[in-house]
């Protein structure tokens, strides 16, 4: 058999692939049938214990794994009447800039709290730099049924170890009122 | 690490020792641990320290020595000759016992790195990944203790992560000699404490955080602000007092969050004082920000040209009736520009760095014996003297470092200390001091009669203490340190150096502020131009206005007025910098000037009594912001760099320079590089210097009770604003009298007194109520904190030590 000339073979792949699958997803108009894996490394988030209050303690250790030095974190102290997490120290300042992140995830893999996660957010797009800077609020995980909003008091007579062991499971009566009470002493001065 | 001279080593003093297989040579007496290190082999270890005692507490250096059945710690063990040494690198039984080490150190400890201060520069974390195991075989329940508890305000123990290494315990008790903090208990207890009453308010207590090779010890005001990798550390010095330590300032994101002491075996070795320490929060707060105009009696925000044409407007207005108060604060650099400011730009020589009390007796002294000299007496000196005797000086609370390093001289090389003051201080008592009592404003008489003392003395008397502090003064090395203080009683500056002439003695003039020396040096007094060369000497002119590219005939062609208070009543207009009134005996006349006619420059960094007053004030930079230098008491330079920096702020000689030009005049640009090179080639005078004074001691009859007083290290000083822990750990303020004396007024120990000062005329001044305390004082004295919360002895009491007070039980109490 003659061998066809090349410029026609060439559409042999062409026309093989008319019969395959098609990968393409169509973004953004059917976004929600591609949801991304369930591992993708996404925004990431501070997770909260079942109380409300904050997981991070303001280590700096993700800041310190971070390749890319996107993360700036401030430690403080609790005070009493001025609760963010349990134990002593919690994140004052926490802030991740998007314009550095390469979501590697080495920040997930540092923190000793699990406080830091990675949702599947990817839709991080913006026209300016500063909005790209997320701070805590941004970060901070949303919050559910039976967590009351830092700052607060800790479960009574609970101290981290207990928060660490999983023992405690939603707000307190006790903990609503102390956060309400803190939240009327903060506006009123 | 410092390594503190030892007793002097000749050649034949060598052994050899055998370490991992090399053989070296080595001075008798070395330990093991330091050769090693000298050989680049690092052996783990947290409780040894060069400058302390060993102890061998921690175990973590264990080694094996030849003919040894167990491994040995090299922290504590002296080489001897042909001793066969293997550390972890070629002797498997020493790595086992040092894993086994750590991982009993680590049983109890809590590993909580994350939110302790020392993670990452921690010694254990480090060590333990080099030294230790990866994994904890240890099962059960860890030791716990509720934490972190104060050991003072401004300390925080937490004793669970305490290896028990007892460097904080030793520091505080062979350094500082404040033995507050003990080991107490045993076991798995363990634990470092402090009596429930006594806690530890020793003014060198941040020390302990820094060699605390874990992060059991955190200070209130570091604890949790950042990690070591956040920071950007930068050599500096400090400018609290004329000790001059070495320091490294870390900051981050333009604030400074800590300070350490710096290593500089000359001078402060590894340690500073708390004040150094912890006392910066002024930087941040408080600030002149812009150039301010006062117009129609109010100030207004103005532009950096509209100020300085309005600055030298007034200035030039006054002609040359400017007189120019740079207090004691400023660098080197910028005294020297303040008095090339002064004698080519203003045409004036009433220029004074002393804002404190002063006399034209201390002036004469200065430019005859200290201005423009070579360095020393040094701390050096200090070790070598066999006596070494203090007049009008608290070092503990003037001057910290020299308490420090007279410690370690009476520890180590047996130097005897003489205290000539008016209270036995604990101060003194640490040094191991003699003391000599002596009422304020005896120490004229009494270094008279030292000086026209015989040999042989009636025993018991004043006029044996003159002879032992003659004999003192006598012995090879011997140096008289006296403090500024000395300046107001008069003959005392003449009466030493007559002293020293006489003994042979060295004399150390101990400043408290940090920038008195420098400024000095450089020329910021009346009568005396750079290097000490005075103003009316032709050749001293000749080179000065060489550098300074003017005709000699432009430079003032008579020494001006010194004291703040002779400036000040004959100025027209004055430049102020750095100038805290209530600092100044002379106030009330420096808060006339302000409200008056007089036309007032500040040059300042924070607003103040003065900036409330002044006509044009214009903002510099703290040091923390810029580089400069300073001089200490022993004549070293002591550079610094700019900690903060990408700040637009500027230094005081560029102000001078911009308000120069705009007067039409020029004193170069005002940048450091250009005036440290002019500071060089100008150099120190080597012509002949005015003589020393001879003022004779005021006769005084017996004048009742008389004051004394001196600065607390932890006072109401400006440069403290702002940092309460700190604050909290000061001493009490409280009046020491003899218990003779306050029975001889009917008071007891603990009673609330008034102190009166007598004006002329017996008109009262002013009067401060404190609780009263019975201490080894000097007869029919009583002293005063001389700035400490609720006692002013210059604003409250209107006095100044010396002088004659009243006292009386507090009605109320
Ligand atoms: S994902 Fe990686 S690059 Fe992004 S913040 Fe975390 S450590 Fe940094
Ligand atoms: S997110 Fe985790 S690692 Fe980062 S500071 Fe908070 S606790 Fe530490
Ligand atoms: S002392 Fe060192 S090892 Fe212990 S918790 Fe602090 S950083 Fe970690
Ligand atoms: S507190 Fe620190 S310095 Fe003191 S004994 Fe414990 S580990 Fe050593
Ligand atoms: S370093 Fe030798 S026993 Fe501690």
């Amino acid at each position: 058999m003659p061998e066809l000339p090349p410029s026609v073979r060439g559409f042999g792949v062409t026309f093989k692939t008319i019969f395959k699958r098609v990968v393409t997803e169509q973004y953004p108009e059917q976004a929600d049938r591609f949801p991304p894996k369930p591992r993708f490394h996404g925004r990431h988030q501070l997770n909260r214990w079942a109380d409300g209050l904050e997981k991070c303690i303001g280590c700096e250790l993700c800041a310190w794994a971070c390749p890319a030095d996107a993360i700036l974190v401030e430690g403080a102290n609790n005070e009493d009447g001025d609760r963010h997490s349990p134990g002593e120290r919690y994140g004052r300042v926490y802030q991740i800039n998007y314009l550095r992140c390469i979501f590697c995830g080495l920040c997930i893999e540092a923190c000793p709290t699990r406080a830091l996660t990675m949702t599947n957010e990817f839709e991080l797009a913006d026209d300016n730099r500063v909005d790209l800077i997320f701070t805590k609020e941004d970060l901070l995980a949303p919050l559910l049924p039976g967590m009351v909003a830092p700052p607060h008091d800790m479960v009574a007579d609970f101290d981290e170890k207990d928060y660490y062991a999983g023992k405690v499971i939603g707000a307190t009566p006790e903990q609503q009122r102390s956060a309400i009470d803190d939240r009327v002493a903060k506006e009123g001065s | 690490m410092t390594i503190a001279p030892g007793p002097e080593q000749t050649q034949t003093d060598l052994v050899t020792v055998v370490v991992d297989d090399i053989s070296v040579r080595v001075p008798k007496g070395t330990l093991v641990i330091r050769v090693a290190e000298q050989m680049g082999v690092e052996i783990p270890r947290f409780c040894d320290h060069p400058l302390l005692d060993a102890v061998a507490a921690c175990r973590m250096c264990l080694i094996e020595i030849d003919g040894n059945p167990k491994p040995q710690p090299a922290c504590a063990i002296t080489v001897t000759d042909g001793m066969k040494v293997k550390t972890q690198r070629t002797s498997p039984v020493a790595e086992k016992a040092q894993e086994g080490v750590m991982e009993f150190l680590l049983l109890n400890h809590p590993l909580d790195c994350p939110i302790c201060d020392k993670g990452g520069e921690c010694p254990l974390q480090n060590q333990a990944m080099t030294a230790g195991r990866g994994e904890s075989r240890f099962e059960g329940k860890k030791r716990t203790f509720p934490k972190p508890i104060n050991i003072s305000a401004q300390i925080l123990l937490d004793r669970e992560r305490c290896v028990s290494c007892a460097r904080c315990t030793r520091f505080a008790d062979q350094i500082a000699g404040d033995p507050m903090l003990e080991l107490l208990e045993r076991g798995a207890q363990q634990q470092v404490g402090v009596a429930d009453d006594a806690p530890f308010d020793s003014y060198f207590s941040g020390n302990t955080i820094q060699i605390c090779p874990v992060g059991a010890l955190t200070s209130s005001l570091y604890r949790f602000r950042s990690r070591p990798f956040d920071l950007v550390s930068t050599p500096t010095t400090c400018e609290h007092c004329a000790s001059g330590c070495s320091l490294r300032t870390d900051v981050r994101r333009g604030e400074i969050t800590r300070r350490l002491a710096w290593d500089d075996p000359e001078v402060n070795e590894e340690w500073n004082c708390d004040k150094g320490r912890f006392a910066f929060k002024y930087t941040h707060d408080g600030r002149v920000k812009t150039p301010l105009i006062r117009e129609d009696g109010e100030l207004r925000p103005a532009s950096w040209p509209e100020a300085l044409d309005a600055a030298a407007r007034g200035l030039a207005a006054a002609g040359d009736r400017v007189g120019v108060l740079t207090g004691g604060r400023l660098t080197r650099e910028d005294a020297y520009s303040y008095a090339k400011f002064a004698r080519i730009v203003l045409g004036t020589d009433d220029i004074d760095f002393r804002s404190r009390p002063a006399s034209d007796e201390e002036a004469q002294f200065l430019a005859a014996a200290v201005a423009g000299r070579l360095l020393g007496p040094t701390y050096a000196d200090l070790d070598a003297a066999d006596n070494v005797v203090m007049v009008g000086l608290e070092p503990e609370d003037e001057s910290p470092i020299i308490m420090l390093r007279l410690r370690r001289a009476a520890r180590k090389a047996g130097t005897r200390v003489w205290g000539v003051s008016p209270v036995n201080t604990r101060g003194l008592a640490k040094v191991d001091g003699t003391w000599v009592p002596c009422r304020a404003g005896d120490e004229a008489a009494l270094l008279r009669s030292a000086l026209q003392s015989g040999d042989s003395p009636a025993d018991g008397s004043a006029e044996a203490a003159a002879v032992q502090i003659t004999r003192a003064l006598s012995t090879p090395g011997a140096v008289l340190l006296i403090g500024e203080r000395l300046a107001s009683v008069p003959g005392a500056l003449s009466a030493a150096w007559a002293l020293a002439e006489r003994t042979g003695a060295r004399v150390g003039w101990v400043p408290r502020r940090a920038g008195e020396r420098g400024a000095l040096d450089a020329g910021a007094l009346a009568g005396l131009l750079p290097g000490g060369r005075p103003l009316t000497d032709p050749t001293a002119r000749a080179e000065v206005a060489r550098v300074w590219g003017v005709e000699p005939d432009q430079l003032p062609r008579y020494a001006g007025r010194a004291g703040s208070g002779a400036i000040v009543e004959s100025a027209s207009a004055l430049v102020l910098a750095g100038i805290e009134p209530d600092d100044d005996p002379d106030r009330s006349a420096i808060l006339a000037a302000l409200g008056s006619e007089t036309f007032v420059v500040s040059i300042e960094t924070h607003h103040s009594a003065v900036t409330e007053l002044a006509d044009v004030i214009l903002p510099v930079a703290v040091d923390a912001e810029r580089a400069g230098s300073y001089t200490d008491w022993e004549g070293r330079v002591r550079p610094f760099g700019a900690a903060i920096t990408g700040v637009s702020t500027v230094t005081d000689s560029r102000v001078l320079a911009m308000l120069a030009d705009t007067m039409d005049r020029s004193i170069g640009r005002g940048d450091i590089g250009e005036l440290r090179s002019e500071l060089a080639a100008l150099g120190n005078w080597t012509g002949s210097r005015a003589a020393a004074p001879d003022a004779i001691p005021e006769t005084r009859v017996s004048d009742g009770l008389r004051l004394a007083s001196w600065r607390l290290l932890l006072d109401l000083g400006r440069l403290q604003d702002g940092e309460p822990h700190l604050a909290a750990t000061a001493r009490a303020t409280e009046a020491l009298m003899s218990p003779a004396t306050a029975a001889a007024y009917g008071l007891t120990d603990g009673a609330l007194v008034t102190v009166t000062a007598v004006g002329t005329g017996s008109r009262p001044r002013g009067s401060v109520c404190v609780a009263l305390r019975l201490d080894d004082v000097a007869h029919d004295t009583v002293w005063l904190p001389m700035n400490s919360p609720g006692c002013s002895v210059l604003v409250d009491l209107q006095s100044v030590p010396g002088e004659s007070v009243l006292i009386s039980l507090e009605a109320s109490a």
